[in-house]
């Protein structure tokens, strides 16, 4: 909101500044006998315009010097008038910029030599350094630590002592010590206090300002910069790792949320639903078609639409999942393999269904605010949606587990999971905890899609994508149990991101396969094995 | 193989089936060739091409059957066995191009000019030559097999786990295959033959032949399925697929009678693949789709698991139906038809369209038989028997 407002309150102020130049064409002040220099084919007037201009303040400054820059500043020799022509093509007088309809015959480009060049690029730099936006005069200062352009030393200088944000003030000096680790006439101590700066910003900017280094430098100065590099190339190192982790732990959360449905279905009833990821894809479109009501009704209501999606998602899903309970895997009970061929023929009608009512190409779900953007962490960039999905699959994950723990129906669900003719025996009805039990993975399954609609592409092939995924969770995890799936998820989520990086991300998800492959030859039951003395499970 | 065994793994349908078989090998690819084209007897190419292809998919559904059907494993991954004996002869038609191809290379196919290959990877040597290329057909999947199966069979995993990492292996091959520094042509595969053993694969005689081909190799893999679940060997497996733990109580050593059927099946996918490839023209990475293996498995499902007949019979209905439905108005329905397919064959015809038809026969064979005893004993020959 002040954003907003901040914005539109210096879109006023431009234009009142604006208005105030197109007013007074006819007073003739510095500005005006600056620009008026350009017209004089001379190089020192030129160089001596340059710096008017710069320093003028007048917001016509910045597209003069850059059309100057870009070879799009003209001037009339006889009238001393200067054109700038916009990029877009547009002719605006530089001293007072009204709109020309054309530029005069006799109007010639200013021309610059090299030692103009770099005066320009000073001045170029020193208008965005003292920018009024801050973001502007960061960016400005991070080119001219790119550059350490030596021309820019005294606009740093100067906008270093009047700059009261501390964000940009490290960012200039920071572009200070880089122009002075190159500077030839830098003192050593100077240089020295350059490399500590330098050092304390370490990323990787920094690291190759400080390898580009010759080897002109005073040997302590070459000294401290060769241990600033080791030091700063530890450190990102350990960024790196972090970020691994990170993404890891991101790409654990999604699978964790794929395969927490499956884990009820297969894990604890022991039905091997194909059909899962169909329901993930059903939830996803929960979300399209409540954003799309919301969009269209109440837009004003658009960031609560994933709160809203979560509950519909459930409950659709959910019902879907106990009418394919009732109509169909109930009959296919103590026949996996059959049901694993039926689900996998209802995930193609699913599938098919969903092509048909919502057409084949993705679907577009937005982010709410609060989901969108990121923040910085050190040197890594963490972005709300999938910090959101973290805290939210384990906030999923915990709520489940004190379901089946605490609720009469997750007592009954273990109950005839465990032993069904005991269970029924004492007067639970057990095809109706079937039925729940799978309503209750399906609606999960539905709830990941509200989620992973956050990140992924919504289309009719959503759930296909994840399914071979969450039953590798699944089974390397252990079935049966929860937390194994949790840490299969976690585990496999990790590896995965650690192996990209060396093997790519194809190789290494191939590799990460056959090492599952490999892992249920070794522990054919799962990470997490439930003990048990049958010979077959 | 002795008459004896011939005799033995030859009931009636199977004699039907391989006359039919052996009758439609010999009287398509005269008809295309001798009859003139346009008169109403005459086979277009193209339905040659087709046929071809069902015999094809007719091979891999016997494989499925022999392991599904006879010993209880479901593999959801003999799609990749099937693509891999596809490659082999694709490799070998590749090479068979020579410089015929765009950019005109003698060695190198045109794909790799085209990503840069400095020289053939090692592992495409050899495929110049026919026999080396038959050879891999056989080995490659059948050794995938052998060491995925004694992986899997020897730690035990089974059921509907061994169904799941089945599925990963194909998932995963057909990753690797869509690389392009794999070496195979990536995305978009091994296409654009001219030659197999020096005739044109589009001509009409190699079609043909091609097509007689496949039939003799659906007739020949079906004989050595026969021949398999006849013998003593069979009989494990039955048991094996019936009680596992209690066959290895018996002492059957079950992980080598698994690894041998598993293994044998693989390599009759990657013969079926093989004789695919030049009939189709084209063998790219998509053939590993999970999908593709499971469809295979409906097949087998839908003629009936545990017949060989059936599954045979199952590839060509469900191929026909695809093909009559895809090139329809009834397209976007296909899907819906094979899923309610899968659905409606698991729920309501679980012994497929042979196995039905048989418990049909035999429960009218009985009835018959009590028909005839009534009678019998309403004439007052007979006691009825005490019931037990």
């Amino acid at each position: 909101m002040s954003a907003n407002f901040l914005d539109r309150f210096r879109a006023v102020l431009l234009a009142i500044l604006l208005a105030a130049c197109f007013a007074v064409p006819a007073l003739a002040g510095p500005f005006e006998d600056a620009v008026a220099k350009f017209a004089n084919d001379d190089f020192s007037d030129t160089d001596e315009a340059i710096g008017a201009v710069a320093t003028s303040g007048n917001p016509l400054a910045f597209p003069i010097i850059s059309a100057l820059q870009d070879g799009r500043l003209s001037a009339d020799p006889d009238t001393k008038q200067v054109f700038v022509t916009g990029a877009d093509g547009k002719i605006i007088d530089a001293a007072t910029g009204a709109a020309v309809d054309k530029l005069p015959d006799n109007a010639a480009a200013v021309r610059l030599n090299n030692r103009l060049r770099r005066a320009v690029e000073a001045a170029l730099g020193g208008l965005t350094l003292l920018s009024p936006d801050p973001a502007k005069r960061i960016a400005a200062a991070q080119s001219v630590f790119k550059s350490h352009d030596e021309n820019a030393l005294p606009v740093i200088d100067g906008a270093l002592a009047k700059e009261t944000n501390k964000a940009v003030k490290a960012a200039f000096a920071e572009a200070r010590a880089a122009i002075l680790l190159y500077k030839s006439d830098a003192t050593e101590l100077e240089k020295l206090e350059a490399v500590a700066v330098i050092k304390a910003r370490g990323d990787q900017e920094a690291l190759a300002l400080l390898t580009g280094l010759g080897s002109d430098v005073p040997p302590n100065v070459a000294r401290i910069a060769a241990s600033a590099i080791a030091s700063i190339q530890s450190d990102l190192q350990m960024w790196s790792m972090v970020q691994n982790a990170w993404y890891g732990l991101s790409l654990g959360s999604v699978l964790l949320l794929a395969a927490i449905g499956l884990a009820i279905t297969f894990g604890v009833m022991g039905v091997i639903n194909m059909a899962h990821g169909e329901m993930v894809m059903i939830g996803a479109y929960t979300t399209f078609v409540v954003q799309e009501v919301i969009r269209t009704r109440y837009p004003d209501l658009f960031d609560y639409s994933l709160l809203i999606a979560v509950p519909l998602a459930f409950l659709v899903a959910g019902a879907i999942g106990v009418l394919i309970e009732r109509g169909i895997i109930r009959f296919l009970y103590g026949r996996p393999l059959e049901t694993l061929l039926a689900t996998w023929g209802l995930s193609l009608v699913l599938q098919q269904a969903v092509r048909t009512m919502f057409g084949p190409t993705n679907r577009e779900v937005g982010n709410p605010s609060w989901m969108s953007g990121a923040f910085e962490l050190g040197q890594i960039t963490i972005t709300y949606n999938r910090l959101w999905i973290l805290c939210f699959t384990l906030a999923v994950f915990v709520i489940l587990l004190a379901m089946l723990r605490y609720t009469a129906l997750g007592l009954e669900m273990r109950a005839v999971t465990q032993n069904r003719r005991m269970a029924a025996s004492m007067g639970i009805a057990t095809s109706r905890v079937d039925a729940l039990t799978f309503g209750l993975g399906s609606g999960i399954a539905g709830i990941a899609g509200v989620a992973l609609s956050q990140i992924d592409n919504v289309s009719p092939n959503l759930g296909q994508s994840y399914i071979i995924d969450s039953f590798m969770v699944v089974v390397f995890g252990g079935v049966g149990n929860l937390w194994g799936t949790l840490v299969g998820a976690f585990t496999l989520g990790i590896a995965n991101k650690f192996l990209e990086p060396v093997a790519g991300a194809v190789l290494g998800k191939i590799a990460i396969l056959v090492l599952i492959i490999l892992f249920i030859q070794k522990r054919p039951r799962g990470l997490f094995a439930l003990k048990g003395r049958a010979v077959e499970a | 193989m002795t008459p004896h065994v011939l005799t033995r793994s030859l009931d009636r349908s199977a004699t039907i089936f391989i006359l039919i078989v052996a009758g439609l090998g010999v009287l398509i690819p005269l008809s295309n060739l001798l009859l003139p084209a346009g008169s109403a007897l005459q086979v277009p190419t193209y339905l040659v091409a087709l046929f071809g292809k069902y015999a094809c998919y007719a091979i891999l559904a016997l494989s499925i059957d022999l392991i599904w059907g006879y010993c209880g494993i479901l593999s959801l991954g003999h799609g990749a066995f099937f693509a891999l004996g596809g490659y082999a002869m694709g490799m070998y038609l590749m090479r068979q191009i020579g410089s015929r191809g765009v950019y005109g290379n003698p060695i190198l196919p045109d794909f790799m000019v085209f990503l840069n290959y400095p020289k053939l990877p090692w592992y495409w040597h050899g495929f110049d030559m026919f026999w080396f290329a038959a050879l891999m057909v056989l080995l490659v999947p059948g050794l995938l097999a052998f060491c995925f199966g004694w992986l899997a069979f020897r730690s035990r995993v089974t059921g509907v786990y061994l169904s799941i990492i089945t599925q990963a292996m194909t998932y995963a091959l057909l990753l690797a295959f869509f690389r392009n520094d794999f070496g195979f042509g990536g995305n978009n595969g091994l296409t654009d033959f001219k030659d197999i053993l020096g005739f044109n694969v589009q001509a009409d005689g190699t079609r043909a032949a091609l097509f007689a081909l496949s039939c003799l190799a659906l007739i020949l893999t079906f004989l050595i399925c026969r021949a398999v679940v006849t013998s003593k060997l069979g009989k494990v497996l039955i048991a094996i697929r019936d009680a596992e733990s209690r066959t290895r109580f018996l002492g059957y050593r079950v992980e080598s009678y698994k690894l041998f059927v598993f293994t044998l099946s693989a390599c009759m996918a990657g013969v079926a693949g093989a004789l695919y490839v030049p009939q189709v023209g084209i063998i790219n990475p998509s053939e590993f789709a999970p999908g593709n293996s499971i469809e295979a498995v409906i097949w087998v499902a839908v003629g009936g698991r545990g017949t060989l007949v059936g599954a045979a019979l199952g590839a060509v209905v469900v191929n026909y139906a695809k093909t009559f439905f895809t090139s329809g108005p009834l397209a976007p329905y296909w899907l819906f038809m094979l899923g309610a397919l899968f659905i409606l064959v698991t729920l309501l015809l679980p012994k497929g369209i042979i196995g039905t038809f048989n418990a049909w026969r035999e429960s009218r064979k009985a009835t018959e038989a009590a028909n005839a005893e009534s009678a019998a004993l309403e004439d007052g020959v007979g006691e009825p028997k005490p019931a037990e």
